[in-house]
């Protein structure tokens, strides 16, 4: 998905075209807009404060000082870092078994996993929190009255709190964990057969040759999938936001944005975001350094198809296993919003006798802020996704080709906002965007822009991998024939890439619909979107409307992933390299 | 301000101390007062449209504008709600950005209204209902905003969840330790009500008291309508504070929840409205603002949203409590306009968030 994959290089004929400094010029000076305007402007701030008299911006180091001092700083940083560690780990212990028995044992209902798999990936975690409230909650939690009605335990005891680190670290590892299994199951995909035949010529055993041949060879996409479920988990907002402040207690995202409560201190959120760019920063390196050294060995080569593993008796706990994994991200929250959205009170199990559609006909007939939101949701979807996916495309093509000079720069650049959380740059859009020459703030465009910066990178990287699997060599021979680069690229490579295109497309949309962290920063009341909106939703505690809308949500990203085709990495074929 | 006074006397004095200023005053800078035209409606329909941004729970702050719809048809409300103190801030920062979306406005922090008023943001205009009928000290000497609402923070409790017997009587009785884990309380920082009853509190109280309040495990949510529906939901037992209309209403649609009007006695809370100088639909506005005062809007957001009405023309409903038999705490909007800073820091350091 969103691996950092250096470029190959093979020595290929360079393709030059006439206008090649015009389109890196253009090409490049928007990348340096999207990127590296609202970056400047967060260092700029962070080092920054506002002379009181004077009014002029002087150079200072006391917000830093301020963030590792005190401890109303300190604390959330610790948190952040206890969430992402734990909830990685979880992740990657539960992902990483069920990737290996989705992708090299003879379990059944693989395609309908990987199908569950994607819904939990598609599912926006702020709305999963919300969903897990409703089930896990001590006092009124579904599963915590189950828990009292089975074991006639008295009122007031609980199985779960869903309110503590621990339900937050839960929450957010079942809706990081399909980074991670993806990871792995497509790495698992890819291993060649002959190397585990190999083995097995030697006399290795079925599990020998899994554990000494197959895991060590899928063990850099762990490594990166932990890296990537880390970051994740350190980037998020609405999880904390909805599980942390009731319990008394921040990480990073809810303290940043709480720092644009009134009156706002942009310069010290400005501060506090740049450990989490640095933090961003120094792992994705790690990770292309791990993927760098170790990944090109299995990358290649078309081998005999893996061998599955024979499950036998061991099938019925494996399926188990998987069942209850599912459960957490998909099964129990879908039921409990459903339950939410027809049932009376939240927590009231769902009757026949107590159905209403009253939170149906509120949301849709008497909120006023559905339709602005619906509307602006689908717009900044179809739009940023388009828009997105022509720049990807562009870019894509430049540096798989080398079609100009300086292709790696832009590469770079595609790639960079990959290491921005959403929240920083947010924080670094508003900065940047709140000024001349571009007063963007409070129009849709300010949001198009956050969301399209922070698709690029995963855009890009699908898409250009896409590129890489049409060999040039098809593009070569229609103009050796005589025909234009135009005509090549519309007759030849664009049919070739069409899936790759709609599935880039897909995933564009999907992603802006479960936006939050950077829209919250980001929005006034006109340029509202479904997430912001629940989100407002949440504070005041009005759950109903939410499971109708959040259901609605769900509905429209169904809708757009199945009509388009499919996720890439997601059970697709279509963008493997080999 | 004890139970002997009369109701409107009560109200005025609330009122005085509301909007911060002297009583006695004579309107001198206000317009004259302003009736409901032909003329108005005909100017506001040409508009078709205003902005709503307020502080009252989502589902009555619709129910208004859906009622102002219906009597005035080709004129589309859209409401903006957050809490008053998030409120504040969003019109702070369009305002700033110079996003000129909110028509009319009505915070649950009186406070707010000094502020824009010294600011010079708000737009003179008197409803007719509010020179005739509002007591004096509910409406601003320059006419710039009058009480559109009345409310009250108060303690409450699960009647599943707790006997009758048992329920805390007052703020005190929540720190007995068999409180412990069973408390929710909103936040001043996203609510006007829980601002303006934070400050009367730790005026009465002493911040001691919160700083107690803090040790017994609160479950912290952020508007002042949660703690009543996490009450309903069955989540916790007892709210430390929250609306009181939120209470009520669930109370009237049969679930198992209890006002408590505290011994020592319950914050009180005035949620003016006013127009913005910058409000893109002005004669929309201006009805909608002259419509939120008529007997009728009133009557509705006692009926429907069991909000306490500074208009003496709405009647109160049998069955709920009087207001003029309820033991209030003093309301200073002037000192919660200097304190607001003061209180949110203390705060999010005693409960940490």
């Amino acid at each position: 998905m969103t691996i950092a994959v250096p470029a190959q290089i093979a020595e290929r004929r360079s393709l030059k075209i006439d206008f090649t400094w015009p389109v890196l010029i253009t090409f490049a000076l928007l990348l340096c807009v999207l990127v590296i305007l609202p970056v400047t402007w967060l260092v700029i701030y962070s080092l920054s404060s506002v002379d009181e008299v004077t009014k002029a911006r002087e150079f200072t180091l006391a917000h830093f000082a301020n963030l590792f001092t005190d401890p109303e700083f300190v604390n959330p940083l610790i948190t952040t870092l206890v969430v992402a560690v734990s909830s990685s780990t979880a992740c990657c212990v539960i992902a990483a078994p069920m990737g290996w028995l989705v992708a090299r044992t003879d379990l059944p209902y693989t395609r309908a996993i990987r199908a569950l798999v994607t819904a939990s990936f598609v599912t926006p975690p702020f709305l999963g929190a919300i969903a897990w409230e409703i089930l896990a909650a001590p006092n009124s939690g579904l599963l915590n009255q189950l828990y009292r009605f089975v074991t006639g335990a008295e009122q007031g005891e609980y199985l779960f709190n869903i309110y503590s680190l621990p339900g937050l670290i839960f929450v957010i590892a079942c809706y990081t964990f399909p980074y991670i299994f993806v990871l792995i199951a497509n790495a698992l995909d890819r291993i060649p057969g002959d190397l585990e035949d190999a083995s097995a010529i030697l006399g290795g055993k079925t599990w020998t040759t899994a554990w000494k041949v197959t895991i060590p060879l899928a063990l850099p996409a762990l490594l990166a999938g932990v890296l990537i479920a880390f970051l994740q988990a350190m980037i998020l907002f609405g999880s904390p936001a909805i599980l942390a402040l009731p319990a008394g207690f921040h990480t990073m995202t809810t303290k940043i944005w709480s720092l644009f409560q009134y009156p706002p201190k942009p310069e010290l959120a400005a501060a506090a975001s740049l450990p989490l760019l640095v933090v961003t920063v120094l792992l994705l390196r790690g990770q292309a350094m791990i993927l760098g050294r170790k990944g090109y060995s299995i990358v290649g080569g078309k081998g005999a198809d893996p061998r599955l593993i024979k499950l036998g008796w061991f099938v019925v706990p494996a399926m188990g296993f998987v069942a209850i994994v599912l459960m957490m991200p998909v099964f129990l929250p879908y039921f409990a919003l459903f339950n939410a959205a027809f049932s009376p009170i939240a927590t009231t199990l769902l009757t026949p006798l107590n159905f209403t559609l009253h939170n149906l006909h509120f949301t849709f007939f008497e909120l006023s802020s559905t339709q602005v939101a619906l509307k602006n949701t689908f717009i900044l979807g179809s739009l940023a996704a388009t828009l997105g996916t022509v720049l990807a495309l562009v870019i894509s093509y430049i540096t798989a080709r080398e079609a100009v000079t300086g292709h790696r720069f832009l590469g770079f650049l595609a790639t960079a906002p990959i290491a921005i959380p959403g929240i920083v740059l947010g924080v670094g859009l508003f900065l940047s965007y709140t000024r001349p020459p571009f007063v963007l703030y409070g129009t849709l465009w300010i949001l198009l822009i956050a969301y399209i910066t922070i698709e690029l990178p995963a855009a890009y990287q699908q898409l250009q991998s896409a590129f890489r699997a049409v060999h040039s060599e098809l593009e070569d021979a229609s103009r050796i024939l005589g025909a234009t680069r135009l005509r090549t690229l519309r007759d030849v490579t664009a049919p070739l890439l069409r899936t790759s295109v709609i599935a880039t497309w897909c995933f564009i949309f999907v992603s802006v619909i479960r936006e939050l962290s950077a829209a919250i920063m980001l929005f006034t009341s006109e340029t509202k979107v479904v997430s912001v909106l629940i989100f407002d939703l949440k504070e005041s505690g009005d759950l109903g409307a939410i499971a109708v809308l959040g259901l609605s949500m769900l509905l429209l990203t169904f809708t757009v992933v199945i009509l388009m085709n499919r996720i890439p990495g997601f059970g697709g074929t279509r963008l493997r390299n080999t | 301000m004890r139970g002997g006074l009369s109701r409107r006397n009560l109200l005025k004095g609330a009122g005085a101390l509301a909007l911060g200023l002297p009583a006695a005053r004579v309107l001198a800078a206000a317009p004259p007062a302003s009736a409901i035209t032909p003329a108005l409606v005909e100017a506001a329909r040409k508009e078709g449209k205003l902005a709503y941004y307020t502080s009252v729970d989502l589902p009555m702050a619709e129910r208004i504008a859906r009622a102002f719809e219906a009597k005035f048809p080709g004129i589309a409300v859209r409401v903006e709600r957050t809490g008053a103190e998030r409120l504040f801030q969003r019109i702070g920062q369009e305002l700033g950005s110079r996003i000129h979306a909110a028509d009319v406005v009505n915070s649950s922090d009186a406070a707010h209204f000094i502020v824009w008023k010294r600011q010079g943001l708000l737009a003179p205009y008197v409803p007719e209902d509010v020179a005739k009928h509002l007591p004096p000290a509910h409406k601003d000497l320059d006419g710039l905003f009058a009480s559109f609402r009345i409310m009250l923070s108060v303690i409450a409790y699960n009647t599943d969840l707790v006997k009758a017997g048992d329920a805390p009587k007052s703020f005190a009785d929540l720190l007995d330790p068999k409180w412990k884990g069973k408390l929710v309380k909103a936040h001043p920082g996203y609510s006007g009500t829980i601002m303006t009853a934070t400050q009367q509190l730790a005026r009465d109280l002493g911040w001691d008291y919160l700083e107690k309040l803090a040790r017994q495990g609160v479950m912290q949510v952020q508007s002042a309508s949660d703690p009543p529906k996490k009450l309903a939901l069955g989540e916790r037992a007892v709210q430390a504070d929250g609306n009181e209309y939120n209470v009520l209403q669930l109370k009237e649609s049969g679930r198992p929840v209890e006002p408590v009007y505290a011994a020592e006695g319950t914050p009180l809370i005035v949620g003016p409205n006013g127009i913005f100088k910058t409000a893109p639909n002005p004669n929309a506005a201006r009805l909608f603002q002259n419509w939120c005062f008529t007997a009728e809007c009133q009557q509705l957001i006692v009926d429907v949203g069991r909000l306490r009405s500074p208009h003496p023309l709405a009647k109160e409903k049998a069955g709920r409590k009087p207001f003029k038999d309820i033991k209030t705490l003093k309301e200073d909007p002037v000192a919660v306009e200097k304190q607001s800073q003061e209180i949110k820091t203390r705060y999010s350091r005693i409960f940490k968030v």
